[in-house]
């Protein structure tokens, strides 16, 4: 921007005026918020009814449940179980995504080219279509005479009907890609295609075979996509619990926003499923900076 | 688009089928047959369950699973347990539409100034702020939906959970929608239009009113139906706010009542939000589409637009 279109005799909080609501609103409804997660985890019990209650000046913070989520989350104990759980469902849940999600969104940007409109327009649907609905779809297909089960079983693969909607693991991970999958695939797509046409060619010019092209070119510049991409999903899968919910309910295949679900809405267990809301933002604030530094990298860069 | 011919492999244009069918044996990779398979089995993968889940809300009979006839039978025929008919779905529809037009009224004005502001403002905080609108994006809505909970039950306790709660969490997870929205649109706007009307002697307010205002139009009224989409669509906030059975969302008793022998109202139900949602979309999409057609020539299309949506 050039220096001159700063001024044009408007006084200086003419336009900090504008963003005042809304950085008010988000101000009182998020960082307070916030900060009432942690008056509440670092709070003390009402003795008669073992309720939590906060604590809201930081001085006088009471970090015993705090600490005692985490070390029991670090050096054994069900929490810890639950969460190396939810780290295995999530990590399983997004390199399928990724290998599902990355041919479809290279095929959008690059070859399809009269079937480009619909196919986008399949991506977005789903976007737009709520989750709870997605996942009430498979509870439809998989229950014991459903779909699936009738299909598998007709073609002779099965005996009798599979149990899925209980305690399967399998079906948590496919439900979380389920899920997921649209919102990976998009900024996928919108990464490669971003591209540069001309560096492909230039690999083909030089004599690089497709397969060559695609692994020293293509995926080097698609580096930043995928990582933006995974991060999208990794974010809300770490705080899921409804999927598992709808598609097991079994605590073999509880997850660890089940854990704090559970616990927050329990009469005493406030500040305990606080605190595990704490530990789980905390692991992923470097997931949260590192998507947040890249946008706004971006924009910048747009802006310019 | 004029080096894609040199770079497409040769075996590209041999026209008959067995000459294709060589070509292939001969390199499966050189055109993307595999990824054309992958691409069509991922979309009927991503959209056959969603439609059966539809199929499903026709049926005749009282069962999810499977399909023994058309009817309108649980829309409305059914005495009691249909979606028109049910009070608890007609309660959910109508608290889902409610929260929906809420978020929608308050959302949109509060969005598009902050997204003015950010946009114009330069200097001391300006950075804070923008990060401060961002940080819902990449929140998990689990530890919003925890704070949100919190704060309501703990301090802003004249607030009471259920519908008003509710109402305050939609919006504040929706202003950040609209910010990126509008804000894409004024960078592609830019700012001579309204230096040029103040040059000609508008006033600030002016300039805004008669020339960025109209200019920005189709990006206000897409964002106001992105958040009318999203609002519809939340579960987790939904949830964490909720104040009793009378405030349950549409996304809320699915999560009920999914697993408890389900009937096909409940795919009606959710069939209903889905074609709000859709409506809404498409309402975005053709305005803007519409828009850039008339402005900008040579533009991407709309669709491809918003596929480019990044957060």
């Amino acid at each position: 921007m050039s220096e001159q279109a700063k001024g044009v005799g408007l006084p200086g909080w003419f336009w900090q005026a504008f963003a005042a609501p809304g950085v008010i609103w988000l101000l009182l409804l998020f960082i307070v918020p916030f900060f009432a997660i942690l008056a509440i985890s670092m709070g003390t019990r009402d003795p008669i009814f073992l309720a939590p209650v906060p604590i809201w000046n930081p001085l006088d913070w009471n970090t015993e449940t705090f600490t005692g989520v985490v070390r029991e989350i670090l050096f054994g104990g069900p929490h810890q179980v639950v969460f190396i759980r939810t780290l295995a469902y999530v990590g399983v849940a997004s390199v399928l995504s990724l290998v599902i999600g990355y041919p479809v969104a290279y095929y959008i940007a690059r070859h399809a080219h009269r079937t480009k409109m619909i196919l986008l327009i399949l991506l977005i649907a789903p976007w737009w279509i709520s989750y709870l609905m997605r996942m009430l779809a498979w509870v439809n297909l998989l229950e014991d005479r459903g779909l699936v089960n009738s299909l598998l079983q007709k073609i002779g693969l099965i005996g009798g009907p599979i149990n899925w909607l209980n305690g399967r693991p399998s079906t948590v991970v496919l439900g979380l890609v389920y899920g997921y999958i649209p919102f990976l695939i998009l900024p996928l797509y919108a990464a490669i295609d971003r591209i540069d046409q001309s560096m492909m060619e230039a690999s083909r010019d030089l004599g690089a075979s497709p397969a060559r092209t695609f692994v020293r070119v293509t995926l080097p510049l698609s580096r930043q996509g995928i990582l933006a991409a995974s991060v999208i999903i990794l974010l809300p899968m770490f705080g899921d619990y409804y999927t598992q919910d709808l598609l097991s309910a079994n605590p073999r295949t509880s997850m660890f926003a089940n854990a704090i679900s559970r616990l927050l809405f329990s009469r005493t267990g406030g500040a305990e499923g606080s605190s595990m809301v704490i530990f789980l933002s905390l692991f992923l604030v470097i997931l949260m900076f590192y998507y947040l530094v890249s946008t706004a990298r971006a924009a910048r860069e747009y802006e310019r | 688009m004029s080096g894609a011919t040199v770079a497409a492999p040769i075996e590209d244009r041999a026209g008959t089928l067995a000459g294709r069918f060589r070509g292939w044996l001969a390199n499966p990779w050189a055109r993307p047959r595999f990824l054309v398979i992958l691409t069509w089995a991922y979309m009927v993968w991503s959209i056959v369950p969603v439609a059966f889940a539809i199929l499903m809300s026709f049926n005749s009979g009282r069962s999810t699973v499977a399909f023994q006839g058309f009817s309108f039978y649980w829309w409305w025929q059914d005495p009691d347990a249909a979606v028109f008919t049910n009070p608890d779905f007609v309660n959910a529809i109508v608290q889902s539409l409610k929260l929906a037009a809420g978020d929608m009224l308050i959302a949109t004005p509060i969005g598009v100034a902050l997204a003015l502001g950010l946009a114009r403002w330069r200097g001391r905080g300006r950075g804070s702020a923008n990060f401060l609108m961002l940080f819902p994006l990449v929140t998990p809505e689990i530890v919003m939906g925890t704070a949100l909970f919190l704060v309501f039950s703990n301090l802003y306790e004249s607030i009471s959970l259920g519908t008003p709660a509710q109402l305050l969490g939609h919006v504040t997870f929706s202003i950040s929608y609209v910010v990126i929205v509008v804000r894409g649109r004024l960078f592609a706007i830019g700012r001579e239009y309204e230096e040029a009307a103040m040059d000609l002697g508008a006033s600030p307010f002016g300039a805004l009113r008669r020339v960025l205002f109209p200019l920005l139009g189709p990006a206000i009224f897409a964002s106001a139906m992105i958040v009318f989409a999203i609002s519809i669509d939340d579960f987790v906030i939904s949830t964490f706010l909720l104040g009793g059975q009378e405030s349950n969302t549409v996304p809320v008793l699915i999560y009920q009542q999914a697993r408890g022998g389900p009937r096909p109202s409940l795919n009606g139900v959710a069939t209903l939000m889905l074609v709000g949602s859709m409506i809404a979309i498409a309402l975005a999409l053709i305005v803007t589409s519409r828009f850039a057609k008339r402005r900008e020539a040579g533009r991407a299309s709309a669709v491809e637009d918003f596929a480019r949506f990044e957060l």
